[in-house]
């Protein structure tokens, strides 16, 4: 099965205060020199068939209307090359 | 004649116990609604209650957006059917783009559990009528994800159009842009807000006081006298 990953971010613009939370605490933790975090959601889609245009296009859908709240996250879909 | 009034169940709600009570003490006809149900059971008004539905996984409002009875609720109130979304129903309807804008974490990452004084902006709402123009109300607020966003052009766009329905008064308790507790779409028939008027319709619990009552008398005297 061929596996296609959807990434969400939240758009540049808006405010994300648990990424701010981490950048905060790593140098705590002795990880300096991290000027900014953002934190996101990867999704990991195993599909069942052919990853071809009409499947991927579907994916992209299913982003668009529900994995991402695209008021307020961007999303990226991409095909994760088989090891 | 009275109105009926639903409220909706999804897994994890917690506050449609207290909707129910808070409509039969408005004298409206209460009517428990299921998740999994697509008919509304002739209900007048729809109410979405606060809690976690699906443990807000994915997104706050995310998944119950795609239940079975919101495809009805989403169709019926796109005619008109006034419908009010406290707290995680709030962010069910923004999620259903029944409302423009998204709820986010609170900027300080803290549950807010507080009673909370607005002010209402609109009262000419299907659920703010009884309402006066400016009134200051105070009902209780708890939540994680209260933080109202939208674009500068929808912002604009609610504020030109007297749609923001309620402003946090005494300090902004989540991040919410400016100050907005709750909005209207643009007929006044859909209402959201993050706090709960619900939790204040009995002098013995939540903030002591009935300031909450008006949303159940307002929709009430709306629907009988329509």
């Amino acid at each position: 099965m061929a596996r296609v990953v959807v990434d969400v971010m939240l758009k540049p613009e808006i405010l994300d205060p648990q990424g701010q939370a981490v950048q905060r605490a790593l140098p705590r933790l002795g990880f300096e020199g991290i000027a900014d975090v953002r934190q996101g959601k990867r999704f990991e889609l195993e599909v069942e068939g052919p990853v071809d245009e009409a499947a991927l296009a579907r994916i992209h859908q299913a982003a668009e209307t529900f994995l991402a709240n695209t008021v307020i996250e961007d999303f990226v879909v991409r095909v994760e090359e088989s090891q | 004649m009275t109105a009926r009034v639903g409220v909706v169940t999804f897994p994890g709600s917690l506050d449609d116990r207290d909707a129910l009570r808070a409509v039969k003490l408005a004298g409206a006809e209460p009517v428990a609604l299921w998740h999994r149900d697509k008919d509304l059971h002739q209900v007048d008004a729809v109410v979405l209650p606060g809690g976690f539905s699906y443990g807000d996984y994915l997104r706050a409002g995310a998944i119950s957006r795609f239940s079975p009875v919101m495809e009805t609720i989403i169709e019926q109130a796109k005619g008109g059917m006034p419908v009010l979304g406290i707290c995680n129903g709030f962010q069910v309807l923004t999620e259903s783009h029944l409302l423009p804008g998204a709820m986010l974490r609170n900027n300080h990452l803290h549950f807010v559990c507080k009673d909370q004084k607005l002010r209402v902006e609109n009262n000419t709402t299907a659920w703010t009528s009884d309402y006066a123009q400016g009134q200051e109300i105070m009902i209780p607020l708890k939540n994680m994800d209260g933080r109202f966003t939208a674009d500068r052009r929808t912002i604009d766009e609610l504020e030109a159009e007297g749609r923001v329905v309620f402003r946090y008064l005494d300090g902004n308790p989540n991040g919410s842009i400016d100050d907005i507790a709750g909005i209207t779409n643009a007929a006044g028939n859909v209402v959201g807000l993050m706090p709960h008027p619900e939790h204040a319709v009995e002098p013995l619990i939540g903030t002591g006081g009935t300031d909450g009552t008006g949303f159940f008398t307002s929709i009430l005297k709306r629907l009988v006298n329509a």
